[in-house]
């Protein structure tokens, strides 16, 4: 990537330039969901938050863990722990192509020298019940986004329908900097005194959290959490929806989301560990996605989902 | 005569689905025009990613008015059906006329249908197309409810002509329809309006958008090849990609790249499919050196620094690829030379189908069938039970991994690197093939031994467990397999019995479904309990196959009860010969396409061995030559004739009348000439059909016909006499006889 006197210097400094861009365009920039995910879209700021008819907009980063990519900190960009930066607006604003690309010049992509494309790419989550067609933004030959518009979520049909925006930030900050291996990537500041590289914070838990993702993850405890997240969610989801404490209609969607997602990360690590076969992967999945589409029941009928009295009467 | 101009302006549309979208577009408007009265001249369809465009020239104005008449009721008609026919055509009763009729006096109706101006049909017409376009997939967006392929943001519609330009007044879903459309997304992203096609396409050109899709792909193409060229390298010609590179930009700019010295020793079609599939690289050859060491980009705009940023960016991501794609090359060869057991091992535990056990079963039943094959097909057994073995072994590779559409080919590499022979190399490339019906088929003996093994064991074991393909559903491509067999025996000129091959293979899929779902109860104490059921076993009974079987059994340290044995005998006997029917029936299409009939099929597969295709389609043709021939043709029908009045009179007699035609009671020399004519066909036929020599049967057999229609002129067959009856009788039947022995032509058609 050319120099300019704008280009960003470190990581951070492209995840505090995207916070300011999207925190201009309107988004509440929320911070990362504090539980274990694959991606920023299991977010519930995401998954929940698409379904129903109230407009929302949000921009936050989540921290995403893959176990299976991990490689000990050794390949120049596998990691099982990185960032994603997320947005999700609904309804999708008609200019919604101009501000991606507007973002991308925010963080240091000259728009002159550079070969912007939107490649076909339909986004599918079988464990969320989700899909939605779009791109992936290609810069030069290399993907640097996914940009969908949701039709489906936890099998509900999306009505208005949201624009999702992910970046993969360490991939598109290792390019915008000029950066040939992640660890290599400068986290801060490189001209201050204590200059810190993404190596220096990250090589060490890479190494640990790929053996123990690989090796040591006790397979029976998780799939002992599997199941008792499973069962958990249901019950969740199965209380009545007036609290007979406090008299009031709570319907807990979000603490059964939280199992769901709990199931979905115990998935990925026994994936990880090599114990389940090709056909239990699809019961699996099958599993999560079934209780992703009960949270996405329950959702719709709490008011952040869109419920009213006056609609329900 | 007025122009119409429209342009579906949107968000970037998929390449592969660009093409089809601009000519339903032409298509649905045009012939919506048309139904509605509105003739035109012509039309032509173009697009990009952005964009779809029709243009129409020679539109009528406006729609003919129109005249129609309708029969109504009778004058004298009660009132109320009077007032219901003109309800139901839309006119008054002063619009009605009187007419006499044979049926007395009837009234009429004429209905005129006013012409109406284009604009409001062009309207009509396309708000239509729009919303029922026909896109493979399609999507909301918004707060809105159209369907488009993705988020439709503009709409230019006009009618023009030397007058100027009018919009049509339209309005979807909030989308007002205008005269202006946009340039390039990035190098002109203003909105301009446009007059006509010309101004359009002439403004589009300098807001650096080439419209036509067909332009856009020459450009790339020459602008590669020059480039190439001038290097001293060429350019691998790849259509599809062509045509999807062109969907992807309005304004193509040709980039040339290196490929790091680091991969060019990788195998070319791994750095094609790498540079193609994931980063929509053209590949760029060397031709001194025969290697792939340049890749072509296509960016979608010029930049100041004429693309060098784009480029380096480009080979970046290249190199990033290309290293993974190393490593997993550099791994596999290394466990290639070592030991690649450990790969058929890693297969033991993926599954092939849940009814037909893992990968490594396949490899196993493959690997008995090759050996058992290859005498048959002119190959070493060893070897080709050795190929069969390694043929599949690359699907544990970490390349096939990431690359599934390599599987073959790098087991060809792989195979060889580990300094196997190069024929057993070349069985894990061809063993796939033939993948359609223009790929070539495998020639070489141990290939060709273990792409039948393949497909031989595919059709069993899927017949065995009744997963036969249905109406347009063949999810395990078996109709391919079948076809794949046809064309690798006849073109190979296989001696094969086929039923055979299937029912071995079927009883030894039953036997193990049996034994897996504990149906094997009471076994054989002893292998000479096995013996004597053997012995009892009628003739016709496949002894191989039950040996087999006996010996499969006996491996999972168990046995067969004599019963239960006999139930799956006869399965797959009935089985086997279904799956015959299903090769023939792909037979019959692959043979109609060279111009050969169903029913001349019919009639020779009805003859015995007509499992063994290379004859039977040898039969067929020969047939088929014959009947192309004013004698052959005559001489069905005389056949015909002879089989009628004899079946007509053994049913009538309740005898058969099949022996003791005798010269002596023949009455003319019709038929005394017609005595001498079968015996010269008899001579003819006997040896030529021992020999195989269809071509001289089938002309001895025509040569019949002569006789046999001077013999039917001449002769009363049911003649007053009873003994001459008979012997004319027994004379047809010896006809009939002769002719049956090259082919059931009572299965012709005529």
């Amino acid at each position: 990537m050319s120099k300019t006197t704008d280009s960003p210097r470190s990581f951070q400094e492209i995840i505090l330039r995207l916070q300011s861009y999207w925190a201009a365009r309107g988004c509440a920039v929320l911070q990362p969901y504090d539980m274990e995910v694959g991606a920023g879209t299991f977010h519930p700021a995401t998954t929940l938050r698409s379904l129903g008819t109230q407009p929302w907009a949000a921009a936050y980063v989540q921290p995403s863990r893959r176990p299976t990519d991990g490689r000990y900190g050794e390949n120049p960009n596998r990691l099982q722990h990185y960032y994603q930066y997320q947005v999700l607006i609904k309804p999708s604003p008609p200019d919604l192509q101009e501000l991606y690309l507007g973002s991308l010049e925010a963080i240091g992509v000259d728009m002159a020298l550079h070969d912007i494309r939107f490649v076909e790419d339909d986004w599918e989550s079988p464990t969320l019940g989700a899909w939605g067609l779009g791109w992936e933004v290609w810069c030069d030959g290399m993907e640097v986004s996914q940009f969908t518009y949701f039709q489906q979520v936890g099998g509900h049909d999306c009505h208005p329908v949201s624009g999702e925006l992910t970046y993969g930030l360490e991939r598109l900050a290792m390019y915008i900097l000029g950066v040939d291996h992640v660890m290599d990537m400068p986290f801060n500041d490189p001209q201050t005194d204590i200059a810190l590289s993404y190596g220096d914070i990250f090589r060490q838990t890479e190494e640990e959290y790929a053996r123990w993702n690989f090796d040591m993850a006790d397979t029976a405890v998780l799939l002992r959490h599997f199941e008792e997240a499973e069962t958990h969610c249901r019950e969740i989801l199965s209380a009545e929806h007036v609290d007979p404490k406090t008299g009031k209609r709570i319907i807990m969607a979000h603490p059964a989301y939280d199992q769901c997602i709990k199931a979905s990360h115990i998935f990925n690590l026994l994936d990880a560990r090599g114990v389940i076969s090709v056909t239990e992967r699809q019961a699996y999945i099958g599993r999560v996605r079934a209780l992703a589409k009960q949270c996405a029941d329950a959702f719709v009928q709490t008011r952040a989902g869109g419920w009213t009295p006056e609609t329900a009467a | 005569m007025p122009d119409l101009l429209i342009e579906l302006f949107s968000e970037e549309i998929p390449a592969r689905m660009q093409m089809r979208a601009a000519e339903d577009l032409k298509k649905l408007l045009t012939n919506g025009m048309v139904e509605a009265g509105l003739t035109y001249a012509s039309a032509a369809a173009f697009s990009t990613p952005r964009r779809l465009t029709l243009t129409v020239e020679g539109l009528l104005a406006e729609s003919p008015t129109t005249t129609e008449e309708r029969k109504g009721p009778r004058a004298d008609a009660p009132e109320k059906a009077i007032e219901g026919f003109l309800r139901g055509a839309g006119v008054s009763r002063a619009d009605l006329e009187k007419r006499d009729t044979p049926k007395g006096p009837v009234l009429f109706a004429r209905i005129q249908k006013q012409g109406r101006p284009a604009a409001e049909i062009v309207a009509e017409v396309l708000e239509q197309t729009i919303r029922s376009f026909p896109w493979p997939k399609s999507m909301r967006w918004g707060s809105g409810s159209l369907r488009w392929v993705r988020p439709l943001q503009s709409v230019l519609c006009i009618l023009s002509d030397e007058a100027g330009a009018e919009t049509v007044p339209l309005t979807v879903d909030g989308i007002v329809a205008g005269d202006t459309t946009a340039g390039h997304r990035f190098m002109a992203p203003g909105r301009f309006s446009v007059t006509s096609f010309d101004d359009y396409a002439a403004k589009l050109k300098r807001a650096f958008v080439v419209l036509d899709p067909a332009e856009r792909a020459d450009t790339i193409w020459n602008d590669a090849t020059n480039q190439a060229f001038a290097n001293g390298f060429e350019v691998v010609e790849d259509k599809g990609l062509l045509a999807e590179v062109a969907g992807l930009v309005e304004w193509p700019v040709v980039l040339m790249g290196r490929i790091g010295d680091d991969f060019l020793e990788l195998p070319p079609e791994v750095l094609q499919t790498s540079m193609k599939e994931h980063q929509k690289f053209f590949s760029v050859r060397n031709p001194k050196t025969g290697r792939i060491e340049r890749f072509i980009t296509v960016a979608n705009r010029e930049t100041a620094d004429s693309g060098a940023t784009i480029l380096a960016g480009n080979e970046k991501v290249l190199s990033a690829r290309l290293a993974d794609a190393k490593f997993f090359w550099d791994n596999d060869l290394r466990i290639a030379k070592e030991d690649m057991s450990v790969w058929l091992t890693a297969l033991e535990n993926v599954t092939f189908h849940n009814k037909l056990g893992t990968q490594a079963e396949l490899i196993g039943r493959m690997a008995r069938l090759a050996h058992d094959l290859a005498p048959l097909v002119g190959a070493d057994a060893d070897a080709a039970e050795e190929a069969a073995r390694l043929a599949k072994a690359d699907l544990s590779s970490e390349m096939v991994y990431e690359f599934p559409e390599l599987q073959g080919l790098m087991g060809r590499y792989y195979i060889e690197a580990s300094g196997r022979p190069a024929d057993i190399a070349a069985a894990a490339q061809e063993h796939y093939a033939p993948l359609g019906p223009s790929d070539d088929v495998p020639t070489a003996p141990v290939s060709v031994a273990v792409s039948l093994a393949e497909k031989i064991d595919k059709l069993a074991g899927f017949w065995a467990i009744d997963e036969k393909p249905t109406g347009s559903k063949d999810p395990f491509a078996l109709r391919r397999a079948a076809l794949g067999i046809i064309r690798i025996v006849i073109e190979n000129d296989l001696r094969i019995s086929l039923s055979k091959v299937l029912s071995n293979c079927i009883v030894g899929t039953l036997v193990k479904r049996a034994i897996s779902s504990g149906k094997i109860k009471n076994p054989f104490e002893t292998v000479e309990e096995y013996d004597k059921l053997r012995e009892r076993l009628p003739e016709t009974a496949d002894r191989d196959a039950m040996d087999k079987a006996f010996l499969e059994v006996n491996k999972f340290e168990d046995y067969l009860s004599p019963v239960y044995f006999g139930l799956i005998f006869n399965e797959a006997q009935s089985t086997a010969g279904n799956l015959m029917s299903f090769i023939h029936d792909r037979l019959k299409v692959y043979l109609r396409d060279q111009g050969i009939r169903h029913d001349v099929i019919d009639a020779c597969i009805a003859m015995e061995g007509s499992d063994d295709l290379a004859l039977l389609v040898k039969r067929a043709r020969a047939l088929s030559e014959v009947l192309g021939t004013d004698d052959g043709e005559n001489l069905i029908q005389a056949f015909k004739r002879a089989n009628n009045i004899l079946t007509q009179a053994e049913e009538a007699d309740g005898v058969e009348y099949s022996y003791g035609a005798d010269v002596k009671f023949a009455e003319t020399d019709e038929e005394r000439a017609l005595f001498a004519a079968l015996d010269t066909a008899e001579t003819a036929i006997t040896p030529a059909m021992q020999a195989q020599d269809f071509p001289a049967a089938m002309s001895a057999m025509a040569a019949l016909r002569t006789p046999v229609d001077a013999f039917f002129t001449a002769v009363q067959v049911n003649a007053e006499n009873a003994t001459v009856r008979r012997n004319r009788l027994n004379l047809l039947s010896r006809i009939t006889g002769i002719c049956s022995s090259v082919a059931d032509l009572t299965r012709i058609d005529g």
